[in-house]
């Protein structure tokens, strides 16, 4: 699995703690300095065959047809693509014009993670986002038009801005769609974002947590109507099509992840890039092979076997497939048995065989759930 | 002893009490200039930073008087807050004089009055000085009406000064000498020390402070104290300056220490007599008690594998603290931990802020009370000192509790004010009096229960700062006092038991009951918190089980600072206490009480 992080947008969405810059100024640079790291650092996986490719960002909607030859040229050079790989870019609604959607479409690029947070125009204002209402159908229709019948849209719920109603139509808007996948996300507010700042200077409300509720709820029924799978707290697929390489992260799997504050992951522990794009086009001009790993390109975390355990517990039970017994270490099988009785009482987890998922109600509360399940040393 | 002059100051924290007395000590070249730190007698850290005396502390200057003669000064610095009055009493019963010192910008406070009237009562020489004159806003005329008023002095008694710039010091040392009459006593009499203070020292064990009333005091003498009975060897005796000075003896008149080996305070009681073995005196001096602790908590570490650890720190902070006081307690929301009996809330104040400083103990402290004398139903009457400990309500004729004489001073604007904070507090008012035309004293009678919290906070806010406070002990009075329960879904927390006048149990209830929903976090399940006098409940409030984390998103990237965050989350409930069913933050127990916020 290979991450891509394209850390540009063309303005800042209030809500975004994601790291990327609003000046496309280093944009070539950056190209080259993720192509860079590529060379450098493609042997940390121990396998060179991928099975999924993922651009994400900031904005990776915003490279130009070079820029991303350039980037799969180097992909062949250093890897080998499965023939079903499965390769997302995610995109946003205004730079998907019929042309640009053509040239991803002869691109390897085969899937398209859209992000359309709401067909509304107040939403999108106070999100501060870079589309308008109109362009949200519009990218839609143009994408299945030039034949991207594999994409998925994000959506987001809990804004003040977005009233029950307006949520239950924005859902029946994108399920009129022939979509496959849906990502659809609860409001946060992040630390040192714009919308933080609002909130502690009253100029935003918090979210409401009743709301939130209530829409997440919608989200479940009205998803479940139009035939979607439930298989992560955010995620939602029709039959069998699920995001390939999402689903791996949940399910514990290596990944190489290029670009500024970008992660990887090989099994043992974790690592991230700095996010300081100027610093990252500098280190990697810079930087021989072997001094890498001193340069300060990214931190690593070591992950103790409880360490391990609890990240199991946290991903797996998210997903519809919940977690399997067998596979966790047997230090911990103990542990885990005993912490779970309360919530199969409580019926926030079921107990199938040996594997344990969370219940309709217990969705609510995965985050709290897996903490409780948590092993601290 | 005829060139001895023994003498207090007396003064409002911040008047410039310890300014002063540096530049005593270096005209008279105690300590030079160049080892002057800032406020060389006060001690502790603690001191420094509140501008309080906590300890008294006594230091002898040799000064050199125009008339050509050699005078030894020993001046007494006397604790300055209500907690510790038995303390200054016992000071300024060493002395023949006293500086009233006070600040000419601010006038004259309620803790200096009742110190001052100590000193009179005790035939002191007071010599009245108005500090701070170097400043703009000094209200000389004004101040010095006040100090008229007050001991009837002549206006051309009164010395000015600033401590700051140096003016009056001659003055002040030229009074000392000819207003302040030299001691009295007899060397060649059975010897009659009286004790005045105390230190801890982790050498030398405890080093006790004394004035010689009469006889003398020789190094090696055996000597008896008094009211422990317990006999000693003078292993030292000598004066105090900045360090200790032996002395192979000390006569009548003059201020000292004595070593004895003796390793714990406990031993030791402030206001004891020390006299010899081979010809003691016929009497004590009059004036030792054997002071008790008003004031009550229980004070839990915050882990409870600490319980030893705190245990040690509280032993060893009671070898320089005597009037310290603790026992084991359990509580079923605490744990176990020590129930502590202080002087009174800045004593409270103080031991907690050492525990922390000096033995970096966390602990959390329950409500403070009062000491309170119940009467069974078999008219048993016995101590209380801990509200858990009150008979059930079917078995209790009577309980009495503490009052105290309130003095309060302050700008006339402000009595509507506060005398609806003390009416509130169940107190009385028995005298009001205009010192001046801008400054009235308040007297009140009241239960010492209602300010042992939230009330000298509130009176400094609702007097912006204009009034001064002070107390007393008068006796005990019975009242209609009932044990509060706090309960979370049913079960009692202890921890939170308070003992309140009928009349406010209510409102203090609902109180706690509202600021109990504010810090408990929400669980699965619905919590009732409920406010109980015996079987009837008096207050509730509702926390509705757990919000629904309607969960973020969690790719590759997040995975890791997710997992940290639940990490935390998780790490931060193992500290709770559990009570019943209900997981309670450490947080809220401390937070609880701070009821006016
Ligand atoms: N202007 C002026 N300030 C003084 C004088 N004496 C003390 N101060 C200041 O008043 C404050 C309190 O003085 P301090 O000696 O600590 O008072 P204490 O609490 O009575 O010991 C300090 O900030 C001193 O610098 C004085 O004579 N003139
Ligand atoms: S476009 Fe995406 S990455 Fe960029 S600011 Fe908006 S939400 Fe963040
Ligand atoms: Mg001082």
């Amino acid at each position: 699995m290979l991450y891509l992080h394209i850390p540009f947008c063309k303005q800042a969405c209030h809500y975004c703690d994601f790291h990327f810059s609003t000046s496309l100024r280093q944009k070539g640079a950056l190209v080259d300095a993720l192509i860079r790291e590529m060379e450098l650092r493609n042997d940390y996986l121990s396998e060179r065959v991928l099975s999924s490719v993922y651009f994400g960002g900031g904005t990776p909607s915003l490279l130009d047809e070079m820029e991303l030859a350039a980037i799969f040229k180097a992909i062949e050079q250093h890897f080998q693509l499965e023939p079903q790989a499965e390769i997302t870019l995610e995109a946003n609604p205004d730079d998907l014009s019929i042309e640009k959607l053509k040239s991803l479409r002869d691109s390897p690029v085969n899937r398209l993670s859209i992000g359309i947070q709401s067909f509304a125009e107040v939403d999108l204002r106070s999100m501060n986002r870079a589309h308008q209402a109109h362009e949200a159908r519009a990218c839609i229709e143009n994408a299945l038009k030039m034949g991207f019948d594999d994409f998925s849209i994000d959506l987001i719920y809990g804004s003040p801005s977005t009233s029950d109603a307006q949520w239950l139509e924005n859902l029946r808007i994108a399920f009129d769609y022939p979509l496959p996948h849906l990502s659809a996300y609860c409001l946060t507010v992040e630390p040192r974002t714009a919308l933080a700042h609002q909130v502690k200077t009253g100029q935003a409300l918090p979210v409401d947590e009743n709301q939130a509720t209530r829409q997440f709820n919608t989200l479940m029924v009205e998803a479940e109507k139009a035939g979607f799978e439930h298989y992560e707290i955010s995620n939602f697929a029709q039959p069998g099509r699920y995001a390939r390489h999402n689903t791996n992260y949940w399910r514990g799997k290596p990944y190489l992840g290029l670009g500024p504050s970008a992660h990887s992951f090989d099994g043992h522990s974790r690592q991230w890039n700095l996010a300081n794009n100027a610093r990252y086009i500098q280190l990697l001009e810079n930087t021989q092979a072997e001094k890498l790993p001193a340069s300060g390109l990214y931190e690593i975390e070591k992950l103790s076997p409880a360490q391990r355990y609890n990240e199991q517990v946290m991903t797996s039970l998210r997903t519809q497939w919940g977690l399997d017994w067998k596979l966790i270490e047997p230090q911990f099988q103990a542990h885990f048995l005993q912490s779970a009785q309360e919530f199969l009482a409580s019926k926030h987890l079921v107990q199938e065989g040996q594997t344990y998922r969370l219940s309709r109600e217990g969705r609510f509360l995965a985050d709290h759930i897996a903490a409780e399940l948590f092993y601290l040393g | 002893m005829k060139n001895i002059r023994n003498f207090c100051v007396i003064a409002h924290i911040d008047h410039g009490k310890s300014t002063l007395s540096d530049r005593l000590l270096e005209h008279t070249k105690t300590i030079d200039k160049r080892n002057m730190v800032d406020q060389t007698l006060d001690n502790m850290d603690l001191e420094r930073e509140r501008g309080i005396t906590i300890k008294s502390h006594a230091i002898q200057m040799l000064y050199n008087h125009s008339d050509g003669q050699r005078y030894t000064f020993n001046m007494i610095d006397t604790p300055g807050h209500v907690d510790f009055s038995y303390e200054v009493s016992r000071s300024i019963a060493a002395c023949e004089g006293a500086l009233l010192l006070v600040d000419a910008t601010q006038g004259i406070q309620a803790q200096t009055i009742s110190n001052l009237y100590l000193a009179i009562e005790h035939d002191l020489e007071i010599i009245p000085v108005l500090n701070k004159v170097d400043m703009e806003s000094a209200m000389i005329d004004e101040v010095a009406d006040q100090v008229i008023d007050l001991i009837g002095c002549k206006r051309e008694d009164i010395l000015l000064a600033s401590g700051k710039t140096g003016i009056g010091i001659d003055d002040i040392m030229t009074a000392i000498v000819n207003r302040i009459p030299a001691p009295k006593g007899d060397p060649e009499a059975p010897l009659q020390a009286l004790i005045f203070d105390s230190v801890f020292n982790s050498f030398r064990g405890v080093i006790a402070y004394f004035r010689v009333l009469n006889g003398r005091l020789k190094k090696g003498d055996k000597v008896k104290f008094f009211h422990t009975a317990n006999e000693y060897e003078a292993d030292e005796v000598g004066i105090l300056q900045l360090n200790l000075i032996p002395q192979q003896q000390l006569e009548a008149g003059n201020v000292g220490y004595i070593i004895t080996g003796i390793k714990e305070s406990k031993e030791i009681k402030v206001g004891d007599t020390i006299t010899t073995y081979a010809n003691p005196c016929p009497e004590a001096i009059k004036g030792f008690e054997d002071v008790k602790p008003m004031v009550f908590a229980g004070i839990f570490p915050i882990d409870n594998d600490d319980f030893e650890d705190l245990r040690d720190s509280l032993e060893k902070l009671q070898l320089n603290d005597a009037s310290l006081v603790f026992e084991p307690e359990t509580s079923v929301a605490l744990g176990f931990g020590f129930r502590c009996g202080f002087l009174g809330m800045l004593h409270l104040e103080i031991i907690q802020e050492r525990l922390s400083r000096e033995f970096n103990m966390e602990v959390i402290t329950t409500v403070p009370n009062v000491s309170y004398y119940a009467t069974n139903t078999q008219s048993e009457r016995f101590m209380v000192r801990t509200p858990v400990d009150l008979p059930d309500p079917n078995y209790l004729r009577t309980v009495e509790e503490p009052y105290i004489r309130a003095q309060i001073i302050t700008k006339p604007d402000y009595i509507g004010s506060i005398m609806t904070l003390c009416m509130e507090k169940r107190g009385i008012l028995t005298r009001q009096s205009y010192l001046t035309t801008t400054r009235v004293e308040l007297t009140f009678e009241m239960p010492l229960g209602e300010i042992v919290f939230d009330f000298y906070d509130r009176l400094k806010s609702i007097s912006r700062g204009y009034a001064s406070f002070d107390y007393q002990m008068i006796d005990y009075r019975a009242s209609d006092l009932v044990k509060l329960d706090i309960k979370l879904n049913g079960d009692n927390v202890d921890a939170l038991c308070a003992l309140v006048h009928r009349t406010k149990a209510e409102a203090f209830g609902r109180r706690i009951c509202q600021r109990l929903k504010e810090l408990l976090p929400r669980q699965q399940f619905v919590i009732a918190i409920q406010a109980a006098i015996g079987a009837k409940i008096i207050a509730r409030e509702t926390i509705s089980a757990m919000r629904k984390d309607v969960t973020a998103k969690c790719y590759g990237g997040d995975i890791s600072r997710k997992r940290k965050l639940l990490e935390k989350q998780k790490e931060g409930k193992k500290k709770m206490r559990q009570i019943g069913s209900v997981e309670v933050p450490q947080k809220a127990f401390l937070e609880v009480l701070k009821l006016n916020e």
